[in-house]
């Protein structure tokens, strides 16, 4: 059981997807904006990512190894197809914010980069399990990069503003993703070597 | 882990994956369409209602040959005079297509806007989709030089997405000069070219 929840915990810590293997910076530098923005995005991945790690661990070992990169994109760019669809569908508000940035999820290298180190060699009960951690590791990090960019750059936190006017705009954009990226890294692994 | 890889069993694999996803996909289009179709309806409608004056009759969608305008709905008062505009109306922004409803009364004052569409940068481009903001209050009742204010007009552009703002204006200001262009024929018909009027009337 301990062995179960360590693969939970490592998606958070030890594995950590944006502070420690650095993966998935593109959704990450650019959906970050508003901590809601992060959040929704770390979910759509989730999701994405739980789903395809265990179709993946159930046909891994069936799949020819010359043609197993095309067959887990094709597996990735259906499920992602299926979140857009549904999106579409129940969450038109969600979509409006996020739908650009939906259909990237296909090359997010975590969801292809968990097929390829965990999915294809192990059981499907522990294949969804690193999905959720790792998922969830992903989610937690996009928030927390999305709190401290909207403290900064609007002033707010999930939408709720505490200052009048604009905060430091720079946050917002582009350069203030890196630099909130760069700190944060410090200061987790920092913590985390401890 | 993997099986071994022959041409027979690398094509029937991907075949086989390509063709349950297939099914897959074409499943789930068909169960979300209908909630796709509804949900962007009722959007056109509520915005539709946001963006003119309450309670009054509007007429189907109607389509205007020119460029940027997607369609229009034409409100009517109590008397058959024409009380507003609602057009549909679309610009190149700064991560696509920017498309609006735009209310216009008949004398060419803007009475308010709402997004239908756009893939602005969510955070920057994208607060013009916000309620109450200032750049969303100022649209309404606007009636005056429609550019931003860094192009010499009375637009305060959103901080930092100016594509996005001019973009915006562009909209509006295509809804308002394809008003400008209706307006213009009711006053002629006004003045007494009375074959004008009556075409106006059955187009309506």
């Amino acid at each position: 059981m301990a062995n179960k929840l360590s693969i939970i915990t490592k998606g958070l810590l030890k594995e950590n997807p944006t502070f420690v293997l650095v993966l998935g910076m593109c959704p990450t530098l650019a959906t970050t904006t508003s901590a809601m923005n992060g959040l929704e995005m770390g979910l759509a991945t989730m999701f994405v990512l739980i789903l395809s790690n265990i179709v993946i661990s159930l046909i891994a070992p069936v799949v020819p190894d010359k043609v197993h990169i095309p067959v887990y994109i094709v597996v990735i760019a259906t499920f992602v197809t299926v979140l857009q669809l549904l999106m579409q569908a129940f969450t038109p508000d969600v979509y409006k914010t996020l739908g650009l940035f939906i259909p990237l999820i296909v090359v997010n290298c975590i969801i292809l980069g968990r097929a390829e180190a965990f999915a294809n060699k192990n059981s499907v009960w522990d294949s969804a399990l690193d999905g959720i951690g790792i998922g969830l590791g992903f989610t937690l990090s996009l928030t927390v990069i999305g709190i401290v960019r909207e403290i900064l750059g609007s002033g707010a936190v999930f939408g709720f503003k505490f200052i009048s006017g604009d905060g430091i705009l720079a946050f917002v954009m582009a350069p203030g993703a890196f630099l909130v990226l760069g700190y944060l890294m410090v200061l987790f692994n920092k913590i985390a070597k401890k | 882990m993997a099986a071994k890889s022959s041409l027979v069993n690398m094509a029937v694999c991907l075949t086989a994956v390509c063709l349950v996803c297939a099914a897959i996909l074409g499943v789930t289009y068909a169960v979300t369409k209908e909630p796709i179709d509804n949900a962007a309806l009722a959007e056109a409608q509520a915005s539709i209602a946001k963006v003119l004056p309450q309670g009054e009759a509007i007429s189907e969608e109607k389509s205007a040959d020119v460029e940027g305008i997607l369609g229009y709905y034409v409100q009517t008062a109590a008397d058959g005079s024409v009380s507003a505009y609602a057009v549909k109306t679309v610009t190149g922004g700064f991560g696509g297509p920017v498309t609006l409803m735009v209310g216009v009364l008949p004398d060419g004052t803007v009475y308010n806007t709402s997004v239908l569409s756009h893939a602005e940068t969510p955070g920057l481009g994208a607060k013009c989709t916000e309620e109450n903001s200032h750049f969303r209050e100022q649209w309404k009742g606007f009636k005056g030089k429609l550019a931003v204010t860094k192009d010499g007009g009375d637009i305060d552009a959103i901080t930092a997405s100016t594509i996005t703002s001019r973009a915006y204006t562009k909209a509006v200001a295509q809804a308002v000069a394809l008003v400008a262009g209706f307006s213009g024929e009711e006053t002629d018909a006004a003045s007494g070219a009375s074959v004008n009027n009556k075409e106006e009337q059955d187009n309506g």
